[in-house]
């Protein structure tokens, strides 16, 4: 069995690669497609003619195209990504404390997701049809639905403007993750509580949760131990699915808060036509959502007996 | 479907909200009290009031306009998104889905690439070669639907291409486009549809979400995202500057996925969640 499972890994690690290509050469293609002449953006407005083509030969932009694709991802692969147009620093220096900073709030918000989420699917799974059942379940409507970027503003209302209890952006400790993690947390849990529900509703009506009932447990045992237990399975998918999807949305909570990380050097590059970040930015996000997704794909084939790895 | 949809009453409350956002979106020169453009300094920052029911913004324009025409450029990205999303993922899915061996291979690969990207990033990527603004948003969020739409059409077409009616018609000497046209995607109508409503919804989301991070429609045009990046600097003063865009934004997108939750729920009943 462990080699079979060293295999499956194996296996989908070879499988990520094209993917891993396709990314860079959509990032790559973002530069082809921007209007203007990168070499110009990178020398500025005032140097001569010759510095540019200096220039333009330096970063291989007089190459055939496929050539130049060739070096980016040469590149890529020893971990450089070129210099910022703006600071004229390597741009791996400025991403990866970002990366981090990103890390760390994707982090704090699926942990919060995972607990809120699993308990309110479970609260309202056990109290189906109940009063607690729709007030759980309307507010996972609101959860999917509201637009992050408005309830990390009307937190910031009414926690750091009217009570003063946390600040309202920038990283001075945890406090400042506090209303940052709860924002991107909030359509995850309602995601994850919707799933925890359906499936353990699905549980509750197997024969083993009625015998462990017949025979006197205490329901609390029954939900925890029993059915809890075969009902994550599925959790644990769509999990992992929403931590890909927290370092996307990321962007949009680290604007709101001004917390410093990927999402935000990002859209700052492109208002800057800082274009190598820009392209370091789409890498890095698109690149941690891949391996995300098979960290749960491995995650879920470890914890599920029935998969085999044929 | 339909009788079993008619009988979710939240499916049907979530259709007439649509509808009611539809129709306002329609007439909104008729339905709007002011110019969505017109400053007013008197009125900068001003609270809701009796002639101003939502409040005005930093610049006195008057919010309740704005919003109603704003729902007309809403409703303009996510119809032409959508469409767009639904025509190219569908031609593609089904081709995938029809011909099998590397025709497949090949689109499922194209599908994976997309998804590779979190929507919104690959409608970042998106602005940030072709530039902002409304043709921008359209093309971004429409691209960043298309696998969806490629997957589910996949492998509905892959479940129908063996039945027996596409043998009997390849069997009366149908060519393939006509077979798949005119016979496979009809039966495909239902989980399509639940798709389309579902991704709106998204699309409403990503489309907002790029206004708000300025790199989607721009100021002064009435979008809801982009009110709401206006009113972030008064929060503190005028917090209804946010608000109620905000308000807006999740009451069309709960309405679509009430709606297409009852979609789902009518057309496949063991997959209600």
């Amino acid at each position: 069995m462990v080699w079979g499972m060293i295999n499956y890994i194996i296996r989908r690690l070879l499988m990520i690669i094209p993917t891993l290509i396709a990314i860079t050469m959509v990032s790559f293609f973002i530069l082809q497609v921007v209007p203007g002449d990168p070499a110009r953006a990178m020398a500025g407005i005032e140097a001569n003619e010759k510095d540019v083509q200096a220039i333009r030969k330096q970063l291989g932009l007089d190459k055939p195209i496929y050539l130049q694709y060739g070096i980016f991802l040469k590149h890529i692969v020893q971990g450089d990504f070129g210099q910022s147009i703006r600071s004229r620093d390597d741009v791996i220096k400025q991403i990866w404390p970002r990366f981090l900073n990103t890390l760390r709030l994707a982090v704090a918000s699926i942990s919060l997701s995972i607990v809120i989420g699993i308990i309110a699917g479970v609260i309202a799974a056990t109290r189906k049809n109940s009063g607690i059942d729709y007030l759980t379940m309307g507010l996972v409507l609101v959860g999917i639905s509201a637009p992050t970027f408005w309830m990390g503003l009307l937190l910031i209302l009414v926690f750091s403007v009217f009570a003063g209890w946390f600040p309202a952006g920038g990283t001075g400790g945890f406090l400042s993750l506090v209303l940052p993690a709860i924002t991107l947390a909030a359509p995850s849990a309602a995601v994850t509580a919707r799933m925890t529900r359906s499936s353990m509703l699905e549980v509750l009506q197997m024969d083993y949760i009625k015998t462990a009932r017949a025979k006197g447990q205490k329901e609390m045992k029954v939900v925890f131990k029993h059915a809890l237990k075969n009902a994550l399975m599925p959790t644990i998918t769509i999990v992992g699915m929403q931590f890909g999807y927290l370092m996307g949305g990321a962007v949009l909570v680290e604007t709101v808060f001004t917390w410093p990380g990927v999402g935000w050097v990002l859209v700052d590059a492109i208002f800057a036509k800082d274009y190598p970040v820009v392209q370091a930015g789409v890498i890095f996000i698109a690149a941690s959502f891949v391996f995300v997704n098979l960290a749960v794909d491995i995650l879920y084939s470890y914890v599920n007996p029935r998969i085999t790895y044929d | 479907m339909w009788l079993r949809l008619s009988r979710n009453r939240m499916a049907i409350v979530g259709l007439v909200i649509i509808a009611l956002f539809i129709c306002t979106a329609l007439l909104a020169p008729y339905l709007a009290p002011y110019n969505p453009l017109k400053q007013n300094l008197l009125l900068i920052s001003g609270g809701p009031s009796a002639k101003h029911w939502l409040g005005c913004d930093q610049v006195g324009r008057d919010i309740f306009s704005r919003i109603i025409y704003g729902t007309a450029v809403t409703f303009k990205i996510a119809l032409t998104s959508v469409l767009m999303g639904l025509f190219l993922g569908t031609a593609i899915g089904a081709l995938g889905g029809y011909y099998g061996g590397k025709v497949d291979a090949g689109v499922v690969f194209l599908a994976d690439i997309l998804l590779a990207f979190p929507g919104l990033l690959l409608a970042i990527a998106i602005v940030a070669a072709v530039g902002t603004g409304l043709g921008a948003v359209i093309i971004a969020t429409g691209f960043s639907t298309i696998p969806q739409f490629i997957r589910v059409t996949r492998s509905v077409v892959m479940g129908e291409k063996e039945h027996n009616y596409v043998l009997a018609a390849q069997a009366i000497g149908e060519n393939h486009r006509s077979i798949i046209v005119r016979y496979i995607l009809p039966n495909c109508i239902a989980p399509i549809v639940v798709l389309l409503t579902l991704r709106v919804a998204a699309i409403i989301l990503i489309a907002s979400g790029l206004s708000f991070l300025g790199l989607g429609v721009q100021p002064p045009t009435p979008e809801w995202g982009a009110m709401l990046a206006e009113g972030r600097g008064y929060l503190q003063k005028a917090p209804h500057i946010a608000m109620f865009p905000g308000l807006a934004i999740m009451i069309v997108v709960l309405a679509f996925n009430l709606l297409g939750d009852g979609l789902r729920d009518a057309l496949d009943p063991r997959m209600k969640i």
